[in-house]
């Protein structure tokens, strides 16, 4: 039962790295983008291609894959995306469902559609026992990067210029403005890095939750879940949301295995009925 | 004195600040009541709390002595509690003819028909053209909400209010953001009111409240501080202290 | 200003105007029935626009009318489809209106029992919930393979002849007549509901509703109403396709249902029931063209023109409706004054 517990914090952290740049841009930006799964795609796509054909270590990788991702963000937010920022949520949604559809299609005509895996290192492989708890040993690594990225993004928000002038724009972005602070370049900087931190668990996660074409769509509404249960406006509630629905994913799955994803669908609708501005995050202003 | 409106130690929290005190407020039938009281003072809180936008921590509402504090806001404009808003909220797709013809179905409880065309009852028409050209929007009838100069779009905040027939008709600020030469239409619809509505009046404009008010209630960090005539609210050296700096017309 | 008996006429020959049949919506019907007789040979792809339109149509009832954002409006249509489906192959009810109305009704049970869900929440919290629940019925259906044939979908399902006589044939000539009349008569009771004091109250919710309840309007009860009715709509929809391809299968209630169904009204312009029925003609026509193209990857193309609707903007795209739309606002109030003025004074 441990190793479920195991697995489950492993699954529910990947969720978090991958899901915390939407909690950022959706806090920040008051923007419902859907197609945050397609930078993590395209992540994991990078690393593929790095990994599989052209031998690229995997740990190389992995950085390349965080700056692929955040570049191909920068371009498109600057591009695209900031002038759909004052439009109506219904205009936004549909910009992302559009984005989404291109971006599967795009990767169906380019990758093929069947689902691909990387080739991992092969001390990365396997599982060891401790106290008769089964370590996958990949899944420990996930633990142990998204961790530190965790860690590392809770220091840049509280301590750092950038965090603080992140935080003072997602407060409010016209007082923000005022005191000087150019709230453009935050938004574009940490669009990139938002999507940067998708593509690396877009890399990272390839391996445990399978890359195909349809990765965005499988997974929008996982991330969507994360961020409306989380809240926006901490670190700390999006990554308790992401352990919870970790946990409980794969606990639901290998204890009930007929219900299936059921279990996490009602799971979101209760709570989101019982509290709409989310579990963890103070009364929602917006 | 028949009392029409009365709140019982009515109280409002929100983290930390207190923004309804206590407030033992009691509105005789027929009055024309002002509230006044500094920036802050929670008078719009205090409109908030009466209409049901906003639940009280603690206290009752009575209206005619009937306990209203937990019914919804469309069920207490049923029992004839009515208010206008301090920026208006119109509806700014609709023509005055769709707003206020919105407000007389409502009332006459034809709100759920939804087989007859909107305009088919002469009776109900009428009522509204009437209406209509008693506050002087006669003439923009026909034109959207949104399109309409800001002292219309304040008429027709008034007008929706009375098309509801109110027993009680709470006014916050009516005349704010009206520039001076519209005033006198806004002053001259509120004067005008039934004498059997009861008028609670949010105001900042002095004149106004001294000319339109049989009773004064002066709010202060949330709690009731002097209530009294206009003579003696006037006189009060307590009220002229905490309005530092600002007129208080002679009595 | 005008003597109030004249003002009373004017303002009751405006209203009247505003819900009157425009000339333009009488030739779209005219042409749309003509088609059963015009275009045999187009029949099938005719029939997929009726049942379509009709389920754009549910939407812009919540979406337009009542500005619910929904990503899972598939949910109803899946149910009203496998509703219909299972009626059918079990020979539970053999002729096809009833099961049509029964499959409705299905639909509206569900539509009223999530509506309490969307009343509360910001746009995101519906978007979600909504998705949600159409997530859960598909989940739902997969599970339930020994009631829906699972992932393979609902196999040998006949359909018998309409009221006993119209049997059904491969071209889709009954299909078509069938699901036009459906939707005609739907569509008159949308027109009627949008038109009347119940469908101003929804604008009016829509729009603000602060202000709404202020004036007496129950905000929720109004929501919970038509989301209800649009739910019946959305099952009766389902219910023809159903009906006209003999067969239902789990991606009725897919995202990309939801997902194209806002294309597909967003196309036409929401608010004005029209834009859901030129939607449908306009999609099916494009992805009929695309698909023939690339038939793998035409949701590309389904995307871009999604993102340029919403960089060029909703409303430019969608001002060449503007002759469908109601012209009321254009209205001349001097004019029609003049004119109640000039015949009440030939009456004297």
């Amino acid at each position: 039962m441990l190793t479920i517990l195991f697995d489950g914090i492993a699954y529910g952290m990947l969720l978090f790295v991958l899901a915390s740049g939407l909690a950022v841009t959706l806090g920040l930006m008051n923007f419902i983008n859907l197609a945050h799964g397609s930078f993590a795609m395209a992540g994991g796509y990078v690393t593929v291609i790095l990994v599989n054909r052209l031998g690229v270590p995997f740990f190389a990788s992995l950085p390349i894959a965080f700056l692929a991702s955040a570049v191909i963000g920068f371009v498109f937010e600057r591009a695209l995306y900031v002038h759909v920022y004052k439009k109506p949520h219904l205009d936004q949604v549909l910009f992302s469902i559009g984005l989404v559809f291109m971006s599967v299609a795009a990767a169906d005509y380019v990758m093929g559609s069947g689902q691909i895996f990387v080739q991992i290192p092969k001390f990365l492989q396997g599982q060891f026992e401790i106290y008769g708890i089964g370590i996958g040993r990949y899944r420990l690594l996930i633990i142990v990067i998204c961790g530190l990225l965790t860690v590392a993004l809770q220091f840049i928000l509280a301590n750092t210029r950038f965090g603080s002038r992140l935080r003072a724009a997602v407060d409010d972005s016209r007082v923000a403005r005022g005191l000087g602070i150019n709230v453009n370049w935050v938004f574009a900087l940490t669009f990139a890095f938002g999507s940067g931190l998708a593509g690396l668990g877009g890399a990272l996660g390839a391996e445990i939750l399978g890359l195909d074409p349809t990765f965005p769509l499988k997974f929008m509404i996982y991330f969507l879940i994360v961020v409306t249960v989380g809240g926006t406006s901490s670190i700390t509630g999006p990554f308790l949301a992401s352990l919870l629905l970790g946990i409980g994913d794969v606990a639901g799955k290998y204890y009930v295995p007929t219900l299936g994803s059921f279990v996490i669908y009602t799971i979101m609708i209760v709570v989101l009925i019982w509290r709409p501005q989310g579990l963890f995050s103070r009364a929602a202003s917006r | 004195m028949a009392v029409a409106l009365e709140t019982i130690n009515l109280v409002k929290r929100f983290s930390g600040i207190v923004a309804s005190n206590n407030v033992s407020l009691q509105i005789a039938k027929g009055a024309r009541h002002a509230l006044i009281g500094p920036n802050g003072a929670g008078k719009t809180t205090l409109i908030n709390l009466l209409t049901g936008v906003q639940r009280p921590t603690g206290g009752r509402i009575l209206l005619d002595g009937e306990d209203i504090t937990s019914l919804s806001t469309n069920e207490r404009v049923r029992l004839g509690i009515v208010r206008t808003f301090q920026i208006n909220q119109l509806f700014n797709g609709l023509t005055p003819l769709e707003t206020i013809g919105l407000a007389v179905s409502e009332r006459r409880g034809q709100g759920l028909d939804w087989w007859r065309i909107v305009g088919s009852r002469p009776d109900l028409v009428a009522e509204v053209v009437e209406i209509l050209e008693r506050f002087h929007l006669a003439d923009v009838i026909d034109k959207r909400t949104a399109v309409l100069p800001y002292g219309k779009q304040r008429l027709l905040e008034i007008a929706l209010a009375i098309a509801c027939r109110p027993r009680v008709l709470l006014l916050d600020e009516p005349a704010a953001g009206v520039p001076e030469d519209e005033r006198h239409e806004i002053l001259a619809a509120v004067a005008a009111l039934p004498a059997d509505v009861t008028v609670l009046l949010i105001e900042h404009d002095m004149d106004i409240v001294f000319s339109f008010a049989d009773r004064i209630s002066v709010l202060v960090n949330g709690a009731l501080f002097v209530e009294g005539s206009p003579e003696e609210v006037a006189r009060d050296p307590r009220v002229k202290a905490v309005y530092l700096g600002e007129e208080v017309a002679d009595a | 200003m005008l003597p109030p008996p004249i003002a009373i006429r004017v303002a009751t020959e405006w209203l009247a105007a505003r819900a009157r049949w425009q000339p333009l919506e009488v030739g779209f019907w005219i042409v749309a029935f003509a088609a059963i007789w015009l275009f045999p040979d187009r029949h099938l792809i005719l029939t997929e626009i009726a049942w379509l339109g009709l389920f754009a149509l549910s939407l812009d009832l919540i979406l337009g009318y009542a500005g619910i954002i929904s990503l899972g409006h598939a949910a109803f249509f899946g149910l009203g489809a496998y509703t219909a489906a299972l009626l059918a192959k079990y020979e539970i009810i053999n002729e096809p209106v009833l099961a049509l109305l029964v499959a409705g009704l299905a639909a509206m049970a569900l539509g009223f029992v999530t509506s309490f869900l969307v009343l509360r929440g910001s746009d995101l919290t519906r978007l979600m919930v909504t998705l949600g629940v159409a997530l859960l019925l598909r989940e739902l259906a997969n599970r339930l393979g020994w009631l829906t044939g699972g992932a393979d979908g609902l196999q040998g399902v006949s359909i018998k002849p309409v009221l006993g006589m119209f049997r059904f044939d491969m071209f889709g000539h009954t299909g078509y007549a069938y699901s036009l009349i459906v939707l005609f008569i739907l569509f008159l009771i949308a027109r009627r509901l949008v038109n009347s004091p119940f469908g101003l109250s929804l604008l009016s919710v829509k729009g603000n509703p602060l202000r709404a309840s202020a004036i007496g309007i129950s905000v929720d009860g109004r929501l919970i109403a038509i989301y209800t009715v649009a739910a019946g709509f959305a099952g009766i929809a389902g219910a023809l396709l159903a009906q006209t391809t003999s067969f239902a299968s789990l991606e009725v209630f897919s995202f990309d249902r939801s997902a194209d169904l806002l294309l597909v009204l967003i196309i036409g312009g929401a608010g004005y029931l029209y834009g859901g029925l030129i939607g449908a003609i306009i999609f099916k026509f494009m992805q009929d063209y695309l698909s023939a193209l690339t038939p793998q990857y035409w949701p590309f193309w389904i995307g871009l023109v999604l993102v340029v609707i919403v960089m060029v903007g909703r409303d430019r795209i969608t001002s060449w409706t503007a002759p469908f739309r109601r012209i009321a606002s254009h209205l001349n109030w001097r004019a029609l004054a003049r004119h109640v003025a000039a015949s009440s004074s030939e009456r004297r």
